[in-house]
């Protein structure tokens, strides 16, 4: 079947079920989407399929196909996402780092939406990625951040 | 198959001898086991303290540690392991600093596993920079004399007349400058200076020390995906393994059927793994593996295999029935680990007495990157990638297991996501290795899911602590007794272990600092019936949580402030030498060079109720709880202020923490570091909870073990560091003191928001209003 992953086709042979984490992972060696749980209760597998933040972790390949499909590899090409990587190293955002890739990704897709979010906006979007080295404040500063750049880097 | 079993049979892993070593450093001094004690050092042999008590010690070269490129590009190793803590930045910016190098022209290099080349490389015990700062500053200012001589040679000038300053050579009287790429040549064949020839800095010369100011070296990494983990090398070759453990520890396969799950699409290979030894350790479990073309494939296949397993002892595990049997322990007298005075004299005299006991159960680390390696087997020399806090443990635990010797092992760090104690325990690795060997050595990806993690983890122990307290009239405490009931981290290295070793009694219970004329500390015994490891900032949690609400409750009971109850126990200003608490341990440090400062304990105290605004008014349903705790090597205090509605839900609005660490290398770090530790410490005490039937874990995933989140998280974190200018005061531990006092901090703004006194983690609903 055929992907559209960050602006490129690419063509694996995979079963339709599997999920598109592993896909992405193991057939095509795009290890920036982690996986945390296998159960979407993480985020840190989160990719957008047509601008929507989805868990790659439950999302089998096949519903993929025909889609936009945009890792944090590809993020950066976006004006927003691009703001959001320049905000979360400005701010020192990570500690470990495992799960930034998910939380840049949910904020994409929020900012996408709401390019001006509240707080209760943040808490709504981001309470799906955990982050256990627990970077929530400076996440938070750095989604304010990159908004008030309007998206521009 | 067989063969994989027949080498790990014939071989036992980490030695007793090599845990004890490192045990010791972590540590375990005079640790009894087997009825052997380890003999204080003879008068002739003095004891090593810091990092030279460690395996492998310290190591200096600059040879090994620093590279200058005919570019100019310096690359400086570094030989500890990154998971959040910031070493891959401050490590290097220590020599960057001395080296008198320009960060914007530094890059980072990992050390693989190599102890006699690197020194010890165990990343945990919050020392990496105590242990590291002189060694690693000698590296740098041995490379700057260096090309500071390279130079002088080249201008035939005597070296007096020049300088290094930010990445090039200057002779002052004319004005020449030579870039450190031009002298790097040169300078690498001269001599290296010997220890008591280097200059070192003036702390006003320091460019970062102090300051940081820097990017993270990973920062750009992490944020556009390319960081690797322990879970990311990719071949184009290889194959992917999740393994079915014995549900309990020490169980093993009865019997299995493979054979559904060897015919499910891209499922390579079933093999069993070979049964475990009666002693943990950091071995593997026993288990089946099913090894496909992808992680998802092998996780379905697993979920076909039919398994029928021998629990062995640990099959009645029950936490509820242990945790009863925890209790009865508490109430009976138990090995007395420290006294003066007469407590029981005491009590007898004194007007009131006031008792608690407080439980904490077990915690899994829930790492966000679960266990996970990988590794290949060329020509008989094994590679391993994994994300470990220790990786020359690693390395030699994958040479045994493999029948091997280290030389053929190389371990190639990766960065960790997260660690917080679990990763020090290298059992995925050698997972991944006995995989690779049973697939004629081509790479296999291990990975354990979030099931597998909070099923098999090395849990923080569970605990019941028991705090009587002879009170006089004037509320003064004139008695202490405080039991503390809780299994060993060491019962994976001798399940025969039944008392807190060392290190663990010295984490806050037997080094307690405060000023009380009769007090008695005793440790009943307990067993073990689950791999017990160490988390994050380990006995300090429950040592902290039981005294610092015994407080409160003593407070509350003689009706006065918190703060000032606090300070007058702590008592005056003053220095106390360990050894005069039975504590020979000291986190490894000298007695001499770091006592307990009840000073620094007060002032932190001080200053966070006063940013914290300590006692102010505050709405119903309002309260602002304090702690403090003095652990590996610093002192730490909180106040949390909780909001709670009529439900019982907590908010948490903020959280001030005040932190003395001493000198601070990189303050951005210690500060993120304050901020995760105060999440991972609301995070245990509101949810964190591993409970076992039948001697298994009862948490699948995170909708199980739940961990705090954005939405629960305060919104406003504020961390004030204890400055200082003085280089002389040893530097303490950041990683993991900012953990203890975050628990009962919370509970004791419960109390204050609700009259609610909770002495059992997790919080979970607790906070119902009593009114």
């Amino acid at each position: 079947m055929e992907l559209q992953i960050n602006d490129q086709t690419v063509s694996i042979s995979a079963e339709p079920t599997l999920p598109l984490l592993w896909v992405l992972r193991d057939l095509l060696g795009m290890t920036g989407t982690k996986y945390g749980c296998g159960m979407a209760l993480c985020g840190a597998c989160t990719v957008l399929i047509d601008g929507q933040a989805l868990r790659s972790c439950v999302l089998p390949v096949d519903q993929a196909v025909g889609k936009k499909i945009t890792t944090i590899e590809g993020i950066g090409a976006m004006p927003v996402g691009a703001a959001l990587q320049g905000a979360w190293q400005e701010i020192n955002v990570p500690q470990c780092g495992y799960c930034q890739a998910g939380q840049i990704m949910s904020a994409a897709a929020l900012l996408q939406a709401k390019p001006n979010p509240s707080d209760a906006d943040i808490d709504a979007a981001m309470s799906g990625n955990i982050c256990r080295c627990g970077t929530y404040t400076r996440i938070r500063a750095a989604i304010k951040q990159a908004a008030n750049q309007g998206g521009k880097t | 198959m067989s063969a994989v079993a027949n080498k790990l049979a014939s071989s036992q892993g980490v030695s007793r001898r090599e845990f004890l070593l490192r045990l010791q450093a972590m540590g375990g001094l005079l640790l009894v086991a087997d009825g052997l004690r380890i003999a204080k050092a003879a008068p002739s042999d003095p004891p090593k303290y810091g990092a030279e008590g460690m395996p492998h010690g310290t190591v200096d070269n600059p040879l090994v540690f620093v590279t200058v490129g005919d570019d100019g590009w310096v690359t400086i190793v570094v030989h500890r392991s990154e998971m959040g803590q910031g070493v891959r930045t401050g490590m290097p910016l220590i020599v960057a600093d001395e080296l008198e190098a320009d960060w914007t022209k530094v890059r980072v290099q990992q050390a693989p596993a190599d102890e006699a080349k690197y020194g010890n490389q165990d990343t945990d015990g919050s020392r990496s920079t105590r242990h590291f700062i002189e060694p690693m500053r000698r590296c740098g200012a041995a490379a700057r004399m260096m090309l500071e001589q390279a130079a002088a040679l080249s201008w035939h000038v005597p070296v007096a007349e020049v300088r290094a300053v930010n990445h090039e050579v200057v002779h002052q009287k004319t004005g020449r400058k030579l870039g450190y790429g031009a002298l790097a040549k040169q300078a690498a064949k001269l001599p290296i200076p010997p220890r008591d020839a280097l200059r070192l800095k003036t702390p006003e010369e320091f460019r970062y020390l102090g300051k940081g100011g820097v990017p993270l070296a990973d920062g750009h990494d992490i944020v556009t995906g390319k960081a690797q983990y322990g879970i990311d090398p990719w071949f184009k070759d290889m194959s992917f393994a999740v393994i079915a453990r014995s549900p309990v520890l020490g169980g093993s396969v009865k019997q299995f059927d493979g054979a559904a799950a060897a015919s499910a699409p891209g499922v390579q290979k079933v093999l069993q793994m070979p049964a475990t030894v009666a002693t943990a350790k950091f071995h593997i479990l026993a288990g089946v593996a099913v090894i496909a073309n992808s992680t998802g494939a092998a996780i379905a296949g697993r979920k076909l295999l039919k398994i029928e397993w021998e629990d062995g002892a640990n099959g009645s595990y029950d936490s509820d029935v242990y945790r009863v049997a925890l209790h009865d322990s508490a109430r009976q007298p138990g090995k007395v680990v420290r006294e003066s005075g007469n407590v029981d004299t005491a009590f007898k005299s004194s007007a009131k007495s006031i008792e608690a006991e407080y439980y904490i159960p077990h915690i899994g680390h829930a790492t966000m990157e679960p266990p996970a390696a990988v590794a290949r087997i060329v020509n008989g020399k094994c590679e391993v990638w994994a994300a470990t806090q220790a990786p020359q443990v690693t390395r030699e635990d994958v040479a045994k297991h493999l029948g091997t010797t280290p030389e053929n092992v190389t371990v190639h760090v990766t960065l960790l996501g997260g660690g917080f104690g679990r990763k020090s325990k290298p059992d995925f690795a050698t997972e991944a290795a006995l995989l690779s060997q049973a697939m004629e050595g081509r790479p296999v990806k291990v990975t354990w899911t979030r099931e597998d993690d909070l099923h098999h983890d090395f849990l923080h122990t569970v605990s019941v602590e028991y705090l009587k307290a002879g009170v006089a009239a004037d509320g003064k405490v004139s008695a202490w007794l405080h039991r503390s009931v809780a299994p060993s981290l060491a019962t994976i290295f001798d399940p025969s272990i039944n008392h807190e070793v060392p290190p663990e009694l010295g984490m806050g219970f037997i080094n307690m600092p405060y000023d009380i004329p009769n007090l008695r500390l005793e440790n009943p015994e307990a067993s073990a019936h689950c791999r017990i490891g160490w988390f994050r900032s380990v006995s300090n949690i429950p040592h902290a949580f039981a005294i610092q609400s015994f407080v409160s409750e003593l407070a509350v009971s003689a009706n006065k402030n918190h703060r000032d109850y606090l300070l007058e126990l702590i008592g005056p200003s003053r220095k106390i030498d360990p050894r005069s608490q039975q504590d020979n341990w000291n986190y490894g440090e000298s007695p001499e060079r770091y006592p307990v400062d009840t000073g620094r304990l007060r002032h932190v105290v001080e200053t966070v109720t006063q940013e914290a605004g300590w006692g102010k008014t505050l709405a119903r349903g309002r309260g602002q709880g304090l702690a403090a705790h003095y652990s590996f090597l610093s002192y730490s205090a909180a106040v949390v202020e909780v909001d709670i509605d009529e439900q019982g839900r907590i908010k948490i609005p903020r959280v001030d923490v005040a932190f003395d660490c001493g000198p601070q290398v990189n303050p951005e770090r210690i500060r993120s570091q304050l901020e995760g530790a105060v999440i991972m410490g609301l995070s245990l005490a509101m949810f964190g909870e591993i409970t076992f039937k039948r001697g298994r874990s009862q948490q699948d995933n995170f909708h199980q073990y739940r961990v705090t989140r954005m939405n629960e998280a305060p919104s406003d974190i504020r961390v004030h560091l204890i400055p200082t200018t003085d280089w002389s005061i040893p530097l303490g531990g950041v990683g993991e003191p900012g953990v203890p006092p975050i628990a009962p901090a919370l509970c004791n703004a419960v109390f204050a928001a609700t009259g609610k006194r909770i002495r059992q983690l997790p919080i979970k609903d607790q906070a119902r209003r009593s009114t």
